[in-house]
């Protein structure tokens, strides 16, 4: 081809600071966790006892089934479709696992261990089993996710208080407090070690699945086509992409982290019940603020993980800060409308 | 010599990562029509965008009757007399041509309301005074013909009392017979003493009706001439920086045995009955007006929209294809029509957009090989000569030319026996042109079986081995390249002409005849 490449030019980038900060600046990922720590660190000068071990451990530890679930969220509105079930789900699954853990009806070979790991492992199974089913319905007979999963929303809410009767589920085995695990107890840190041998399960739930999806997402052919066929459905299909294949996947997997996400919030306290706190619009919220572009395509689960810490530090800040938590809601709201707003001003920037 | 209404002195514009403009001067006169030319990427876009307010320049001045002024909006420039017609024309489907004519500065009754009657009037007195008077100004812009929408964004300008008028690409999506209409508008807006900036791919248009021709290059100034000073040659060389010999380097290619044969082929409704055959080193070209079944035929080849009826044979063996995934297996590229919506993924980089095809070959267990991923990426630079600072470089930020290169390129990425080019060279300048046939020859003499659908008679006949033609979704002649000339290809593209009462020159506005 040596005939053609005669004005070959390879223009390198250059590098200044201004090109540094504006690249810092302009991933969501780096303003998030700038965010984060400037936040604490406020908080903090205004009220000393916001920096204390046990409140440090529940700002990351809070949301950490959230930023679980939002693993899945990501990549379902990274295809570009959504998923406003995922709260119904998680309760779903969360009594089920609840359930299966005091069911007392068990033939006598059943010990009590193999009851519990039933009860954490059942409902990752089942989630993504109803995950699959919804991905077929959107793939295979092209409806809407946003239909599907309103009608899977109202189908879960209602079988669940049908089947409940909306009672409470206590009395769970002893052992079976997954979330309540601290797994770096006995172990010392050279570094902040109160803190970290406080830090329970969900937290490193949170952190390894974060990573490792995050790589998976990144350096894989799968979690490519799922950027592909958000970005261009049709240029990624003619690229032998399969559209169903991908979409099917995403909803799978967002099944299982729904699943995961519900056994850490079943194992958190002595009680489950069926409240229904709008816990799906707080997934979505951490993912859009994550900067995951609600029109698809873009977008990384490592933001949308800092983005559900984020949100928790803003709710527990409000109380050191003396501040009506009735305002969580109203900010929540206002980060949403900012993180589109700078969406939108990226894009607009970049076909400039 | 008249004082120039608009001059752009010293225009420096720079992007992250790119100078978009490089010390660039321009200047419109009254009454003249003054070319600007340049490849795709050359800048031609970005100064438009500067004289007409939407980008402010880093550095440089702008003076309109020689008071230096600064535009900061599109509606600075507009107050200025400066009026910009865009390639995709901006005007309200929805709304009446008078609405439209009229969108922003209606005229008002006393209370204040709009003054309809008045407005009505106003756009018939306009429309006439460029002697259109066949238009209806109640009726709703989205019902109007191409041509027409551009003449009511022409009208639209004047009824701000435009003095200069920037077309871009005017005659890229209109029919022959509303390019003679927009040249004799063109010519009633000089007499008038309207300076026109007009902005063109198609050379032999600049020659028609140019007065003045200014050449960007990469971003800098060449010349501006006299257009009558000027041949054919000398603008391509300004424009490319080196003279481009041949625009279509066909070499001879030895043609091996069949690669691809397609027997009977049938999709509903879009193709009928089509066999033929695709030897290996061979070019052969797929003629037709738009919607004959030349696109559709291809797709189904590819098995994105799978056969009802028919077969394909792949080196004499009959295979099933029904997904994309399946022809590229036995080999098959597809390079679409559209490479916008088809064939690029905006938000990806150049290095994902080219390994998008063969990233299972790229992977060893689950992960991608970043290394052979970014390799695949500097290769398919420096073989088709893409101007990009890296494989890092979202798509979206390159020129239609290089884009069109990214998409090429990872189709060679899968290293085809069979490749199908849906319109290979729509919407990019001569140097890529030129650069993108070269390189079809080329493959073509590795072995590689190439099937080119084109509306471009030059491209069909320049590049061709062999000629296919189809009409409403038949094959229905085949030319060798000796026999084949423009006008027998055209008969058999057009069919039997006076059968369904339309003209010729209604059929022929599918087409782009540009020798």
């Amino acid at each position: 081809m040596a005939s053609i490449t005669q004005t070959v030019s390879v223009r390198r980038q250059r590098f200044s600071p201004s090109s540094i900060l504006r690249s810092v600046l302009g991933s969501q990922e780096s303003v998030l966790l700038l965010a984060l720590i400037l936040l604490i660190v406020w908080v903090g000068s205004e009220n000393r006892q916001f920096l204390a071990t046990r409140n440090m451990v529940n700002v990351f530890a809070g949301n950490a089934y959230i930023a679980i679930a939002a693993l899945g969220m990501t990549m379902v509105i990274i295809t570009g479709n959504i998923d406003i079930s995922v709260g119904s789900l998680m309760v779903t699954l969360s009594m089920l696992s609840g359930a299966i853990s005091v069911y007392d009806g068990y033939p006598s070979w059943v010990s009590t261990d193999l009851t519990i790991a039933l009860a954490w492992v059942l409902p990752v199974i089942v989630g993504a089993l109803v995950g699959a089913i919804i991905g077929f319905i959107v793939t295979y007979l092209r409806i809407p996710a946003i239909v599907v999963t309103l009608g899977f929303l109202s189908i879960l809410k209602g079988l669940l208080i049908i089947v409940s009767g909306g009672d409470r589920i206590t009395g769970m085995p002893k052992g079976y407090a997954l979330a309540q695990i601290r797994p770096l107890e006995d172990v010392s840190m050279p570094i902040f070690p109160a803190f970290f041998q406080t830090l329970t399960m969900p937290v490193f739930f949170m952190v390894i699945l974060t990573i490792l999806v995050a790589l998976w997402m990144r350096y894989s052919p799968t979690g490519r086509a799922l950027y592909a066929v958000g970005g261009n459905a049709e240029a990624a299909r003619l690229s032998g992409i399969s559209r169903h294949r991908v979409v099917m996947t995403a909803f799978i997997l967002n099944g299982v982290f729904v699943g995961i996400a519900a056994v850490m919030n079943a194992t958190q306290f002595s009680v489950i019940q069926v409240t229904l706190p709008p816990i799906e619009l707080t997934i979505i919220t951490a993912t859009v603020v994550g900067g995951v572009s609600i029109l698809g395509g873009t977008g990384t689960v490592v933001g949308a993980m800092l983005a559900a810490i984020f949100l928790n530090t803003i709710t527990k800040a409000l109380v050191f800060l003396d501040i009506s938590p009735f305002w969580t809601r109203a900010i929540q709201g206002m980060l949403i409308l900012i993180t589109v707003l700078a969406d939108l001003y990226r894009r607009h920037r970049q076909s400039a | 010599m008249q004082p120039p209404i608009l001059e752009l002195n010293h225009i420096t514009k720079t992007f992250p990562g790119v100078t978009a403009l490089d010390d660039v001067h321009f200047d419109i006169r009254p009454g003249e029509v003054h070319a600007l030319l340049g490849e795709n990427g050359a800048g031609k876009s970005t100064l438009i965008k500067v004289a007409s307010g939407v980008y402010e320049p880093d550095s440089g001045e702008i003076i309109v009757e020689g008071q230096p002024v600064r535009f900061g909006s599109p509606r600075d420039a507009q107050a200025h007399g400066i009026a910009t017609i865009y390639q995709e024309l901006l005007l309200y489907p929805e709304l009446s041509v008078a609405e439209n004519i009229f969108m922003g500065h209606a005229p008002r009754t006393r209370l204040g309301a709009i003054d309809w009657a008045t407005m009505r009037s106003r756009s018939l007195e306009i429309l006439a005074s460029l002697n259109i008077d066949d238009m209806d100004v109640t009726r709703k812009v989205g019902s109007l013909t191409v041509g027409n929408r551009q003449r009511v964004e022409i009208a639209k300008a004047l009824s701000m009392n435009a003095r200069v008028l920037i077309m871009d690409e005017p005659t890229a999506a209109i029919t022959e017979s509303d390019v003679e209409r927009l040249f004799s508008i063109i010519e009633l807006l000089k007499q008038r003493g309207v300076g026109i900036v007009y902005i063109s791919h198609r050379l032999n248009e600049v020659f028609d009706i140019g007065d003045r021709v200014t050449v960007l290059r990469d971003g800098r100034y060449i010349a501006t001439e006299p257009v009558d000073q000027m041949t054919e040659d000398k603008l391509v060389s300004m424009m490319v920086g080196r003279t481009i010999d041949n625009l279509f380097p066909k070499l001879d290619a030895p043609i091996g045995k069949v690669v691809l044969e397609v027997r009977n082929l049938t999709r509903k409704r879009v193709a009928h009955d089509v066999s033929f055959q695709l030897r290996e080193g061979e070019i052969v070209g797929m003629a037709g007006l738009v919607g004959s079944g030349r696109s559709e035929i291809a797709q189904v080849i590819f098995g994105f929209t799978p056969a009802h009826a028919g077969s394909i044979l792949i080196d004499g063996r009959e295979v099933r294809i029904t997904t994309p995934g399946q022809a590229m297996r036995y080999g098959i590229a597809y390079l679409p029509e559209d490479r916008g919506t088809q064939g690029l993924i905006r938000q990806m980089d150049l290095r994902a957009n080219t390994s998008i095809t063969v990233l299972r070959a790229l992977s060893r267990a689950t992960f991608i090989n970043r290394h052979k991923e970014t390799q695949l990426a500097y290769s398919t630079i420096e073989q088709l000569s893409i101007r990009a600072y890296g494989p890092q470089q979202l798509v979206g930020k390159l020129s239609g030319g290089n884009q069109q290169k990214v998409v090429v390129g990872k189709w060679l990425a899968t290293r085809p026996r069979v490749l199908i080019v849906d319109e290979p060279t729509r919407g990019i300048d001569v140097g890529a042109k030129a650069e993108i046939h070269r390189l079809m020859s080329e493959l073509a003499q590795q072995g590689m079986a190439i099937l080119m659908i084109s509306s471009e008679m030059p491209e069909i006949l320049g590049m061709s081995d062999r000629i296919l033609v189809m009409r409403e979704g038949r094959l229905v002649a085949e030319f060798s390249r000796a026999e084949a000339t423009q006008e027998n290809i055209g008969l058999a593209m057009m069919g039997d002409i006076g059968n369904n009462g339309k003209s010729v020159n209604s059929q022929l506005d599918g087409v782009e005849w540009q020798a």
